[in-house]
């Protein structure tokens, strides 16, 4: 039983982290129907900005986050604005715009692997901050858990704020609602896809972050897999909707560290993905998502 | 247009192929002028000397030069001529190296390749023309026995092969470390660590040790905190990893957050500049030799390399010089430039003095040879524990 807790808590820091990229793919996904594959790649550099952070310049790992996630938000901004703005502006197919995407993210994986940029090994991460174990009576949770599932509920708090509470969110949203009515009541629409990005690419940032902490190595490619995962996290839950992000993410963290600790790693990608099937066949649009005509 | 275009291409093919034809065209160099009884040996050496494995294959070199230059180009009555060729680590360009030396050159034995792709087919080239080729570093299975796992009686090898390290590690593990229980992680994808696994197992077993748990994971995999609670459950005494540096690093780190301190144990795959030693301080690994073994043969090598070459000798240098050496006895025992003669001399070497320690060959052309035993030091790298005998 102890160890069942043990292992769900396992599973909830990767379903957090899943759940800070999987927000980033379903806002975009939600606000212009795009999905953003070179979502997983702003991740991998917010590791490496993080890394920067508190490893070469020094910063206090709560400052490294948070200088991570500004540098990608502008990231992810800069690719929005060069890369998927001038095809919606010429009203290009979304099939031209999702190719773009995996060009974007193959560009910035192959860009990063350059010598005079990242370069193309491993490196490895010291983690700031003692390794600790703390004892809930008969339950060992460490330090880096801790630290992910606080960072991870802080964050999710404020994008809750951000959408629910703020001039920019109520934008937000009614863009996603309907985009050209939206424009008729004045909101700039541009802007506020822009600050879309702004904000999934800051929680990927974020993610990155604490992902290198809690599975210390990084390299240009490591967004491939937590990406894939995350996107698959947000169709599960129902592309589009947030609270969906989030409970697709705690299902494959779960599903995938349960699958390793009692039936076998072989298994843990395929039943995690598996279960993604299972329930597209049941709920085509998602656990929360809304039924609608898709536009992929 | 077409054909114009089909023209130009096969120009450049022609052009391509010429290329790599000039640059990797054998150097002969008949060294020792005044073979006095006018006996000579013809011998190929075949390693990347250039492209991506360019760094093995010039420490194996500097290790068969060395060996070469102290024998003075001798081998018994014969005097030693060498044919040296670059493979740059492509199987086809190894093969067409094996025949050209074979077939026109006329060597009687080969030292290489030092990839374990390019001298599984280098050793087929070598075993159906009956010419001796021992390898100074491919521990592939396959570079001494074929697909059925029948010996292919001309092709031998310096270093241990795979499992043989796990064998090792078990030994060490319950003579030196005293455990009694051990954890085994391996990647279910990677022969190397696949092979490994099995043989440990089995010897740990055999020398009365439980295996309380072994868990494979995939080569993507960075979250090992599920199988590290796993692992922290059953208590082990200590967990074997035979993996690449990457991943043990990775894992080690996992093992330490779940306040797990027992000793780890791994295999060469651990021994890189890029090692975490921080996360596996105190951890210990196998490896072919290491150049702090106070052993005098090792020493003298060490010394003997550091002055011709200014740099300490790597794995890949001490095994390019036990291989010669191997070759070169065996071609003085056999008092004959018969490769038949020499074949059967090398097979029938025992207790050969080398840098890896006391070797003869087993059935399949493997050395039996000990291996070393290296803890890693937080920061500072490894050092030397002990060797063990098989």
């Amino acid at each position: 039983m102890i160890h069942l807790i043990e292992q769900i808590i396992n599973g909830l820091q990767l379903g957090f982290v899943y759940a800070l990229i999987a927000l980033g793919y379903t806002m975009v996904y939600g606000i212009i129907r795009l999905i953003n594959f070179a979502h997983g790649d702003v991740f991998m550099i917010g590791a490496f900005v993080g890394y920067f952070g508190f490893a070469v310049w020094g910063l206090p790992w709560p400052v490294a986050i948070l200088v991570s996630m500004a540098v990608c938000a502008l990231v992810g901004m800069a690719i929005e604005r060069l890369a998927y703005r001038p095809l919606r502006k010429k009203g290009a197919p979304n099939i031209a715009a999702l190719i773009t995407a995996i060009g974007v993210s193959l560009f910035i994986e192959y860009f990063t692997s350059l010598k005079f940029v990242f370069g193309p090994n491993y490196r490895v991460v010291e983690r700031p901050f003692a390794d600790k174990l703390f004892h809930l009576g008969p339950i060992n949770i460490s330090s880096v858990q801790l630290l992910v599932m606080g960072v991870v509920l802080v964050l999710v708090a404020g994008l809750q704020f951000i959408v629910y509470r703020t001039k920019v969110g109520k934008a937000m949203r009614a863009v996603s609602h309907d985009r050209d009515a939206a424009r008729l009541m004045g909101i700039d629409v541009d802007r506020v896809i822009s600050y879309t990005f702004a904000i999934g690419s800051a929680l990927a940032a974020a993610a990155g972050v604490l992902f290198a902490l809690a599975y210390p190595q990084i390299s240009p490619f490591m967004g491939i897999m937590p990406g894939l995962k995350a996107f698959t996290a947000a169709v599960l839950g129902g592309i589009g909707s947030i609270p969906g992000a989030l409970l697709g993410a705690v299902l494959m963290g779960q599903a995938e560290t349960l699958t390793a600790a009692y039936i076998t790693t072989d298994f843990r990608d395929a039943i995690a993905f598996g279960i993604l099937i299972l329930v597209l066949m049941v709920r085509p649009a998602g656990l929360l998502g809304k039924a609608g005509p898709e536009k992929v | 247009m077409k054909r114009i275009a089909a023209g130009i291409l096969a120009f450049t093919m022609f052009a391509a192929a010429g290329c790599s034809g000039t640059q990797s065209g054998t150097t002969g160099s008949t060294s020792g002028t005044g073979a006095s009884q006018g006996q000579t040996v013809k011998i190929g050496f075949i390693a990347p000397l250039t492209g991506d494995a360019k760094t093995y294959g010039e420490s194996a070199k500097k290790g068969f030069d060395l060996a070469l230059e102290q024998a003075g180009n001798k081998a018994g009555n014969f005097t030693v001529a060498v044919t040296t060729g670059d493979d740059r680590n492509d199987p086809t360009e190894g093969v067409n190296l094996a025949t050209k030396m074979i077939t026109q050159n006329q060597v009687k034995a080969i030292v290489g390749a030092v990839t374990s792709s390019v001298t599984i087919p280098v050793s087929e080239v070598a075993n159906s023309s009956k010419i001796v080729m021992i390898t100074p570093t491919g521990t592939a299975a396959k570079a001494t026995v074929d697909d059925k796992g029948a010996r292919k009686p001309f092709a031998f090898r310096a270093p241990f092969i795979d499992p043989f390290q796990g064998q090792v590690a078990a030994k060490f593990a319950i003579e030196n470390l005293k455990v009694k229980t051990a954890a085994v992680l391996y990647d279910k994808g990677n022969d190397y660590s696949v092979g490994l696994m099995e043989e440990f197992q089995k010897t740990f077993i055999a020398k009365g040790g439980t295996v309380v748990t072994s868990l494979s994971y995939g080569k993507d995999d960075t979250d090992f905190s599920a199988i590290m609670t796993n692992v922290a459950a059953k208590k082990p005494d200590m967990i074997y990893l035979p993996d690449y540096y990457n991943k043990v690093s990775l894992i080690a780190k996992a093992a330490k957050a779940k306040g797990l301190t027992v000793p780890l144990v791994g295999a060469d795959g651990w021994d890189s500049a890029d090692l975490d030693t921080a996360a596996l301080d105190g951890g210990y690994f196998t490896n072919h030799y290491s150049a702090d073994d106070p052993s005098p043969a090792v020493q003298k090598f060490v010394k003997d390399y550091e002055a011709k070459y200014k740099v300490k000798p790597d794995s890949f240098a001490a095994l390019g010089y036990d291989a010669t050496n191997m070759l070169l006895e065996a071609i003085k025992q056999a008092d004959s430039s018969d490769s038949e003669k020499i074949r059967a001399a090398l097979q029938g070497l025992k207790d050969f003095a080398a840098v890896g320690g006391k070797l003869s060959f087993d059935q399949n052309g493997n050395p039996i040879k000990a291996a070393a035993i290296l803890q890693v030091q937080a920061g500072k790298g490894y050092k030397f524990i002990t060797s063990v005998q098989p």
